[in-house]
């Protein structure tokens, strides 16, 4: 059971042990349920993170389809008021917390130590811990919707005192839910930062990483950064609602505002957790398929690094509308103002990859590409709200429900996908069904902007978010996002067959499953065997 | 589940949903300065974004299509390169600095809260808007009226479904109004688009904004802030008129004021209490304790066949008056008058089987507000 541990001297070459050979024998892992209980190897815990995170996103997904029914006209006409809030709360917290999140980290455990030609996570025991901490906290959160009273239904952004004084009483387990969920980020990012600082192949230095590997490097401090702020804040509400504190009750003393700040020094770097891996995915992705390397690697990195430290100094543009004095919100306005520099350098970065190379558009490239298209035009709308006297008309209407879906669904889980099927074959030994992922890909494509373009244009017109009827000029918007966000909905049906598909057969993948494509995972024979990199491999820097 | 089909069937599903509005896919113009200078800066963004994603996705397609793999494309190896990199960091600098100037203009033009011809005092409140006129003695709240067999689909939707109000907030032209705003209970946010106004109003704070209106007319919005269930059912509707209509109408809600606080002195017979009693309980209860005063348990309890209300009047009484801290259930204290506290009691008394026979005087209440 024991994890494999790196070789006490991993200079020394053994000449007989190849990497990615099988493991002994004497090594057999319990079978059924209990090897997936106490798995402590990073493919079988990625594994089960992906696939955590897979039934998460149709989840979240089917409480957004109750939503967009909902909305596919006006009056009301499936469910009462109380229980749609309680959907667009449940949807945003599953999809930020149960399924973005986990993806990413699931990814992290499968690629990471194949990346960096380690031989397992740092810590495989607490990288099991972190894994089985989710399904506990996900089934108590979803829970509450069959408490007294409902589950959460106060939005995914809790604003005091509606989540306190007026929250329903099974506040106090989506709290408890938080707290779990919040440890297992924790845990998890010291695992990622523990392995690629110390577990990187003899000869490999952080400037030769891939990028996935920086992107993820830089997450994991952001994830530790922030996460404790979440838990501070989560007991600050605990104690009010039983406890009988007052920090966000005005009535005693405390101040509502309190409550928002705390919230989005959190909340903003929470939102590049959810980005920064899909830019490593997308900037290892786009060099494979344009068989060129990546314009320029240190810009890359520092630009990854200047976003996670500007997203500490931009929180309060959250809160443009809450009464700041003049001097906060102009400085604000200027600091958010100033991402759109590194985030402008990435997407030039990305294009001038392409530029001169030689492209080809298998299912990850084309998710990547989308991916590129489609977050600047989320970075666009971005750029408008971080405007802030413009942001006084956009705040909370349907353009800002435009602006982050935009950023994370073609943004965040395009990248994923993109990922997936860059990836699968190195996973199941088999390409996807490369006729069924182009169908995905562009089904999800019209999808997508069908359901979240004419939010914009709802929201530029006056339509507030999170209400569940709207006068009758937000109609025509309202019921093509309904068909799209269906349409969206039903093709990811698509990629769970392309998956399946794939792990049970399909066209053999070599070792290097693209041409293009020249990281170490790509040395270790497909499907990767249980144990790769026993002995650490010989990293060559590429000559370039 | 019925209605549903029923609309998707009728034909005029898309004739009905013509926008009301000339302009409905864009940011109003407003009728402020302020809210045609935003428009100026949002549109001004909005080519910015429209040239750098032409020239941006120019570059991209052309690289896509020129460079294909599939014609034989051979993949340069070049990378890195110091004077384009410096020169794509700085552009969108300036580009940006060029942008911030005018903001900040704009910015500092609205926080000037000063030297404001009139406030007005806007408190939010689940789920309607309390308006009161400072140094005025005008004060009143303001309900959707929208009726709620619309919403259900038992009624077609009349012209401004969901926009609708029974008192809207009636303001001057011409001058400028400063607007304090905060709430009695969560936070909810004031907006109305064509003033490019948007404010949360916060428990305990008090936050100011200020519009000068160039043009009379009725400009409707509605609560932006997430505030609990009736959310999407909190309708502003701004209703500004010339200088002079202004003033009159100012001079009739005083008098009218004066009437209501003179019938605090009077005995009421039952049936006036009842039918008052009625028409407060539609627009400021039912909302959580419903029409039919079954309430929606556990967080909005129950009133008809109540015990604890039917057997303490005493209890009743001040619950109303002073609310029930930790729960929804608001002080209505400052909001309502006494005839209007006195006939919504004892409407509650009475109604829905609920037949104490109790009536109480608004005088009582007046005295018990006093203590």
């Amino acid at each position: 059971m024991a994890p494999k541990l790196p070789p006490t001297h991993p200079l020394e070459h053994s000449v007989t042990t190849v990497a990615g050979s099988q493991a002994p024998a004497h090594h057999a892992p319990p079978r059924g349920i209990l090897r997936w209980l106490l798995t402590t190897n990073h493919k079988e815990i990625g594994s089960l993170y992906l696939i955590f995170s897979l039934i998460m996103f149709f989840i979240g997904g089917i409480f957004a389809l109750v939503i967009r029914a909902e909305l596919f006209q006006p009056g009301l006409q499936l469910v009462n008021p109380e229980f749609f809030n309680q959907m667009t709360t449940m949807h945003g917290l599953i999809m930020v917390f149960a399924a973005v999140m986990p993806a990413f980290t699931g990814l992290a455990n499968w690629m990471i130590p194949l990346q960096i030609g380690a031989p397992d996570m740092a810590l495989p025991r607490l990288n099991n811990f972190s894994f089985w901490l989710l399904p506990v906290a996900f089934t108590l959160l979803l829970s509450t919707l069959f408490m007294p009273g409902g589950g959460p239904n106060f939005g995914w952004t809790f604003y005091a005192p509606l989540s306190t004084t007026y929250a329903p009483p099974s506040t106090t387990f989506f709290i408890l839910a938080l707290h779990i969920a919040g440890i297992s980020s924790i845990l998890g990012a010291i695992n990622i930062i523990a392995t690629i600082l110390n577990m990187r192949a003899p000869g490999m230095r952080m400037m030769d990483m891939p990028l996935f590997v920086w992107t993820w490097l830089i997450t994991a401090f952001l994830l530790i950064a922030v996460m404790p702020v979440l838990a501070g804040v989560i007991t600050m509400m605990l104690m009010d609602i039983n406890f009988g504190t007052s920090f966000f009750s005005a009535a005693g003393g405390g101040d509502p505002v309190l409550f928002q700040h705390l919230f989005w020094f959190f909340g903003h770097p929470e939102v590049y957790i959810m980005i920064l891996p899909a830019f490593g995915i997308v900037s290892v992705i786009i060099p494979t398929f344009a068989r060129k390397p990546l314009f320029g690697y240190p810009s890359m990195v520092y630009a990854t690094a200047s976003i996670a430290l500007l997203s500490f100094m931009v929180w309060a543009h959250h809160m443009f509308v809450v009464g700041l004095p003049l001097a906060a919100e102009l400085f604000f306005m200027y600091s958010t103002m100033l991402i759109a520099v590194p985030t402008g350098v990435k997407i030039f970065n990305w294009i001038t990859t392409l530029f001169r190379g030689s492209i080809s558009f298998e299912s990850p490239m084309l998710f990547s590409l989308a991916f590129v298209v489609l977050f600047t035009i989320g970075g666009f709308s971005g750029l408008m709200l971080a405007i802030s006297p413009a942001d006084f008309q956009y705040h909370d209407t349907y353009f800002v429900v435009a602006h982050f879906h935009y950023v994370l669904v073609p943004g965040a889980v395009f990248a994923i996908m993109a990922a997936a099927y860059y990836w699968l074959p190195k996973w199941t030994g088999h390409y996807p069904n490369e006729r069924l992922a182009q169908w995905h890909f562009w089904l999800s494509v019209i999808g997508v902007n069908l359901t979240f373009f004419p939010m914009h244009f709802a929201g530029l017109a006056g339509m507030p978010r999170r209400i569940p009827d709207y006068a009758l000029q937000f109609a025509d918007f309202n019921m093509l996002s309904s068909i799209g966000a269906f349409l969206f909905g039903f093709s990811q049906l698509l990629f769970v067959l392309v998956v399946v598909l794939c792990v049970r057969g399909g066209k053999k993948a070599p070792a290097q499953a693209w041409e293009g494509a020249w990281d170490l995972e790509w040395t270790v024979p497909s499907p990767a065997p249980l144990h790769t990199f026993e002995t650490p491999p010989d990293f060559k820097r590429p000559t370039l | 589940m019925r209605s549903l089909w029923r609309w998707i069937v009728s034909s005029n599903v898309f004739l009905s949903t013509t926008p009301v509005h000339a302009n409905g896919w864009n940011m109003p113009r407003g009728v402020t300065d302020v809210s045609g200078e935003i428009y100026g800066l949002h549109m001004t963004i909005f080519w910015i974004c429209v040239v750098i994603g032409a020239v941006v996705f120019g570059a991209m397609f052309y690289s896509l299509f020129r460079y294909r793999h599939s014609k034989g494309a051979k993949a340069a190896n070049f990378h890195e390169h110091t004077t384009v990199e410096i020169f794509w960091t700085t552009i969108p600098l300036l580009i940006l600095v060029g942008i911030a100037v005018p903001a900040t203009a704009t910015l500092t033009k609205m926080y000037d809260t000063s030297e404001a011809d009139l406030d007005v005092m806007i408190i939010g409140q689940q789920w309607r808007w309390r308006y009161e006129y400072l140094g005025e003695e005008v004060a009143f709240t303001s309900n959707m009226s929208t009726p709620r067999a619309q919403i259900s689909g038992e009624e077609g939707f009349g012209e401004h479904y969901l926009q609708e109000v029974d008192e809207p907030l009636v303001l001057p032209i011409n001058r400028k109004i400063r607007f304090l705003m905060t709430s009695d209970d969560v936070i909810h946010s004031w907006w109305v688009p064509e003033l490019a106004v948007k404010q949360d109003t916060i428990p305990g704070f008090i936050n100011e904004n200020w519009v000068n209106i160039n043009e009379p007319g009725v400009y409707r919005g509605q609560c932006a802030e997430l505030c609990g269930i009736d959310h999407g059912f909190m309708p502003i509707v701004v209703h500004a008129m010339e200088e002079a209509e202004f003033d009159e109408w100012m001079l009739e809600r005083k008098e009218a004021m004066e009437q209501e606080a003179l019938g605090v002195d009077r005995e009421w017979e039952m049936q006036e209490l009842m039918a008052r009693g009625e028409t407060v309980f539609e627009s400021i209860c039912a909302s959580c304790h419903q029409s039919e005063g079954q309430g929606a348990p556990p967080a909005f309890p129950a009133l008809a066949g109540n015990e604890r209300l039917i057997e303490d009047l005493e209890w009743h009484a001040q619950t109303v008056i002073d609310g029930v801290s930790g729960t929804a259930m608001p002080s209505f204290r400052n909001t309502l008058n006494p005839v209007e506290l006195a006939s919504v009691v004892t409407y509650t008394r009475n109604a829905w089987g609920n037949d104490t026979g109790d009536s109480v005087q608004p005088g009582d209440i007046a005295k018990r507000i006093a203590e």
